[in-house]
Order: C-alpha cells, then structure tokens, then sequence
C-alpha cells in the first residue's frame, strides 16, 4: 500500500493512507503515530514537534528552523519502508455508563423506534460493540469512536441540540461519542458517564487516547451519583479503568 | 508581599500567551500561542526574557494596569497609544511603544488603542509567576486553560510577577520597525489543492480578499470571489475525511470563501484545505484588521522554509541591534545620531573650527 504526501506549508505535511474509513487503514496511521514517537526518544529524528493521527492519515509538524521537508520526509519513508510496529502502546479502556435515566438518555426511545429495537436491545447493541477510538478532535478531548453496531447505525439528528450537557454518550453513522463540555451537537443521545473527558485538574486532563479499545459498562443510577460525586472531588481512581493490552 | 500588576481596567481581547502549546494536538488538544510570534519574541527581548517567555497579547484596547511591585521593566510592541499615569491626579504622560520601560510602584500604564494592527504585546522582566498547563502558559479560553485561569483578562485580577524588582540596566528599544514584508500573502498549495477546479484555484491565487468582521484566533474569514471546488459540493465537492489542521491552512467550505485558520483552530477538520500559509507570512495575518484586504501569492515548501529561516535571522539581527533608549528627560544619543542630527549641528556647521574630518562612521546614512 503507497502513501501520499501532502503538503500542508512549511510546518507540517499529512502522510495520508487512503480515502476511506477502515481498521487496516487507521491501523497503519497509528503504527506510523508510534514508529515515529519511537524514533524521536532514539534520536533518529529530530526537529518534529508533533504527530496527529486522523482515522485516515498522519499530520507530522516540524519546526522549520531545525529541518526541512526534504529531511523528513525520506526518514518517513525509510520507516515505512522498515515496517511498521504492531498497535504495541494501545489500551482497553472501560467507560461506566448509565442508559436509564429519561434526563441522560433523551433520545434512546427514538433511536429505538428508527432501528425496530426495543430500548433493551439498543443498550445491549451499544455495549456489545467492540469500540475503538480513531482520532481526538473538534474539541479537547473529544473523541470519534467507531465499531459501533450495524445495526444502530443512524444519520445525525436534523436538528442539533443547542446545548448538549457534558459527559453525554451519544451515536451517529458508525460511531459513537462522548462530550468533554457542554456544548452544541447533533448526535443521539443515548446514556451519561459519570467520568469527565477533560478534567485540567489531573495530570493528564484528556481521558483517551487514538488507539484505545473501548466498551462501555453499564451502571445504575446510583453508582451514577457515586462515582459523579468522587470525579467532582478529584478522589476518583481512574486507573481502575485502565488495563494495557 | 507579592508582587504584581493589578487589572484596575480591563481591555477587550488582552489574553497571556507563549509560542503554544505544542504536543497535545493528537488530544484534540489546540496549539493555542501567539498570534503574531514576531512581536512577542521582540517584546520578551525588550525586557530580556527567553522568546518562549509568555507576554499579554493585546487586541484591539490593552488594559489599565496598576503596578504593585517596586519596580518592573517592560518590553512594549506593537501600534499601541500607551501612557504612565503617576498617581490618581496626574495626567497621562504618553510612553512610546517598541523599547522597554521601567515602572515604579504605584503608577499605571495605560496600555491603551491599537492603531494599524489587530494585535500589540507587552512582556515583563522575567513573566509572570502563574503555573503552566500542558506545559504552556498560552489561554485558550474555550477549554478555559492556560494563562489567567484560562480566559481574558478582568478588572481585579492580579497578574503575580515572577521578580519582585526590575534588575538595573538601560532601557532599549528596536533600531528600526521590524519588517513584517509586504505583497501577497505567500501560500504552499495544499494539502487539498485537489479538491478545487483549475478555475477555482486561478481566483484564489488571481483575487483580491478581504477581512471580514468574524476575525478572531481560531481564524479569519475572507471576503471575496467564491472559489470552485472540483466536484458538486451537493455530492461532497467540499468534504473530506477529517485530517490534520497545520497554521495558516486556508479551508474552504462549500460557500467558496477561505477561512484561514489560526492559533486557536481546532486540531483536525473535514473541510477541503487548498493551500497553507508560510509561516513567514502568518505574523502578518495575526495583525491584520477586518476591511484590510490582501492577495495569495503561491511558493514552493523549499521557498517558504528558507523564507522563515530568513526573517528568523533578521528577528535576531533587530535583537542583537537593540538601541539604549532615552531615560525620560534624559538625552537619547544614539537616536541623535541615527537622525544625524549631531552630524548637521556640530560637525558640519560653519562655525565649528574643531572640526573632525567626515567620515563614513560619523553618523551620515
């Protein structure tokens, strides 16, 4: 499979790996993503500020004054070329989430009705589906995550929510999301985490990361409250969440 | 007691800023920093600061701020209209702009207008003492992070300073004005020059564009000749699968008007980009004002790399050329000299018989 190179000024340029969505695709992103964070701690590259993995391509940016594109782009390629390490970094996140409160789950009878489902087995739909988060964007933390299932696929509302309350879980085309702010949005509401996805109190603020495997637990409103109440405080352990692959 | 500078009155857009912070994008994390690197790094060399020291980027009214310390140094930039205020009779002293001044407890500045750009900047002799978020002191106050609690400046709020006193030293300030240069704004096409008709990219390179109101640091929006993409946007002419948002990316949405996106743009985005500003150029977009109108003029990557790498070593030419500056009532020599004023007056005057010889060093230009 080829790449292309796109320029994107004198700062950055997208190495893209297709025009479409799949897993093999943003696989082969995120392997680039790491090879190349491997490669700066060796010393092998220097002068690149960042990575952005997107579900298709990787935005390298660099820094002008201490490389150059005809530089880069040749390591790039030779990393390529070298094969691409398997997704050695990636986690298996669970994310509590409670689907039976009205108030957190406005559109979960709709969603229901468009799919012939009853609300039961939308939930179990969503649970079951093996989640994978492919890019971080729009907003801090906000996360694209696909692998929802089939059978829950829906276009987004015609109408967007003006005001969409944090922490909301929610569907659309293939995917499913969760709001780090309060905040417009024209997805399906479907379920609230007691979990923030940007919280600038911890040490890292942003809860996921490109590569995560994700699924969704699901809780009662009373753990609910529980672990909304610790969150708030900052007491909540976030690691029980956590388990490297 | 701790030292600060107290926001007796608040300006419009004043928010603290670095060079961004750089890393976090792959969080969804944006850039943030400095709209117009160029003028913060002269005014952090003003007050002999680091170039990633964070400064006040002021838009449009700086604020009214009150010194509670016993002394700091400033360094000042930009087309401001500052003044010192001595005490709460006196009048306004008018301060100049583009050097450092040293500020005693109890006055204020008066940062003042901007006349000519969208942005000017003030640093103080070693920052100010508030704690880095994701390693950068840059405000984006969308996510209210960074800087003063993540948001513009208030009337109230203390700004601690990280020196208790300014250190001794002469006042500088910029031989000349930096020369941001002029012309057509440089572009590298791309990454999505694709997705536009050989027609569409002629008006874009071949039109003029002007800056409309919604102009702010996410980005600025265009007025101008739409530009065609290359397929229907009703069949998806103008999306893209979202990629990567480098600065200076001009996106252009279905309407045919490019958005040129700044320091706080979003990270990725599904909208056909079709070229990118040079980084040499985007201190320039960081002052323009709405109503300027400006051309796009397309380069090559080699081109705008060794652009940048140019206006980054006249930046540390104006640096190293900083001049001493008049203490107030005091005589500024070198600037009489650069206006050859002393030449015409001593050395060239008909009555002077201790004349020196003329000579190519003696101040003439």
């Amino acid at each position: 499979m080829s790449v292309r190179y796109l320029s994107c000024g004198d700062t950055a340029f997208t190495v893209e790996f297709g025009n479409e969505i799949s897993p093999e695709i943003n696989g082969r992103v995120m392997a680039l993503h790491t090879a190349i964070g491997l490669a700066r701690e060796a010393g092998e590259i220097s002068g690149v500020e960042e990575t952005v993995p997107t579900m298709r391509s990787l935005m390298v940016t660099y820094d002008p004054l201490s490389t150059s594109r005809a530089d880069l782009q040749p390591r790039v390629d030779a990393l390529i070329a070298r094969g691409l390490p398997a997704d050695a970094t990636s986690r298996q996140v669970t994310v509590p989430c409670c689907y039976d409160d009205p108030e957190f789950a406005p559109d979960l009878a709709e969603v229901a009705e468009r799919t012939k489902k009853t609300t039961e087995e939308v939930i179990a739909a969503h649970l079951a589906s093996p989640f994978k988060v492919y890019v971080l964007g729009f907003m801090p933390g906000l996360a694209y995550v696909a692998g929802l299932d089939q059978a829950l696929f829906l276009p987004r509302r015609s109408q967007p929510r003006v005001r969409v309350p944090r922490s909301s879980v929610a569907i659309a085309m293939d995917m499913t999301t969760i709001y780090p702010f309060e905040s417009p949005g024209g997805w399906h509401l479907i379920g609230r985490t007691p979990l923030w996805m940007f919280d600038k109190r911890r040490e890292q603020p942003v809860f996921l990361s490109p590569g995560d495997s994700l699924s969704f637990e699901r809780i009662d409103r009373g753990s609910f409250d529980r672990i909304a109440g610790e969150v708030e405080a900052g007491t909540f352990d976030w690691s029980s969440l956590v388990k490297s692959k | 007691m701790s030292a600060g500078l107290k926001v007796v009155r608040a300006g419009l857009f004043d928010s603290l800023q670095d060079l961004g912070r750089t890393g976090f994008m792959a969080l969804g994390m944006p850039t943030a920093g400095a709209m117009d690197r160029i003028g913060l790094g002269l005014a952090n060399a003003l007050a002999g600061n680091p170039a990633n020291t964070a400064g006040l980027e002021i838009g449009v009214m700086g604020p009214d701020l009150l010194v509670e310390a016993d002394s700091v140094r400033i360094g000042l930039v930009g087309p401001l209209s500052a003044a010192l205020i001595d005490g709460p009779d006196a009048a306004p002293k008018p301060l100049d702009s583009d050097r450092s001044h040293l500020l005693k407890r109890g006055q204020i500045l008066r940062v003042g207008m901007i006349e000519g750009s969208s942005t000017a900047y003030l640093a103080v002799a070693g920052g100010f003492d508030l704690p880095a978020f994701m390693g950068s002191l840059s405000t984006y106050s969308r996510a209210g992070i960074g800087g003063f609690d993540g948001r513009k400046l208030a009337a109230g709020d203390l700004l601690p300073l990280a020196k208790a006193g300014a250190p001794a030293g002469d006042e500088r300030r910029l031989a000349q004005p930096f020369d941001y240069g002029s012309g057509p704004l440089r572009v590298v096409w791309g990454p999505q020059e694709d997705y536009f008709s050989d027609e569409g990219r002629r008006t874009f390179v071949e039109s003029e564009y002007r800056v409309s109101k919604e102009a702010d640091r996410m980005g600025i929006r265009f007025e101008g000749p739409t530009i065609a993409h290359a397929r229907s946007v009703d069949q998806g002419g103008a999306d893209i699968i979202s990629d990567g948002i480098a600065p200076g990316a001009i996106q252009v949405p279905g309407a045919g008007l490019p958005i040129v996106l700044m320091a706080d743009r979003q990270t990725v985005g599904g909208y056909p980009k079709i070229a990118t500003v040079a980084s040499v150029d985007l201190p320039r977009l960081g002052r323009l004002l709405p109503g300027q109108t400006v051309r796009f003029t397309a380069i090559t990557v080699e081109e705008a790399e060794a652009l940048r790498r140019d206006q980054e070593a006249r930046l540390q030419r104006a640096i190293a050329g900083f001049v001493v500056a008049r203490p107030p009532g005091g005589i500024d020599l070198a600037r009489l000299y650069e206006e050859n004023l002393i030449d015409g007056v001593v050395f060239d005057s008909p009555w002077n018989v201790t004349s020196k010889p003329s000579s190519a060093e003696g101040g003439t230009k």
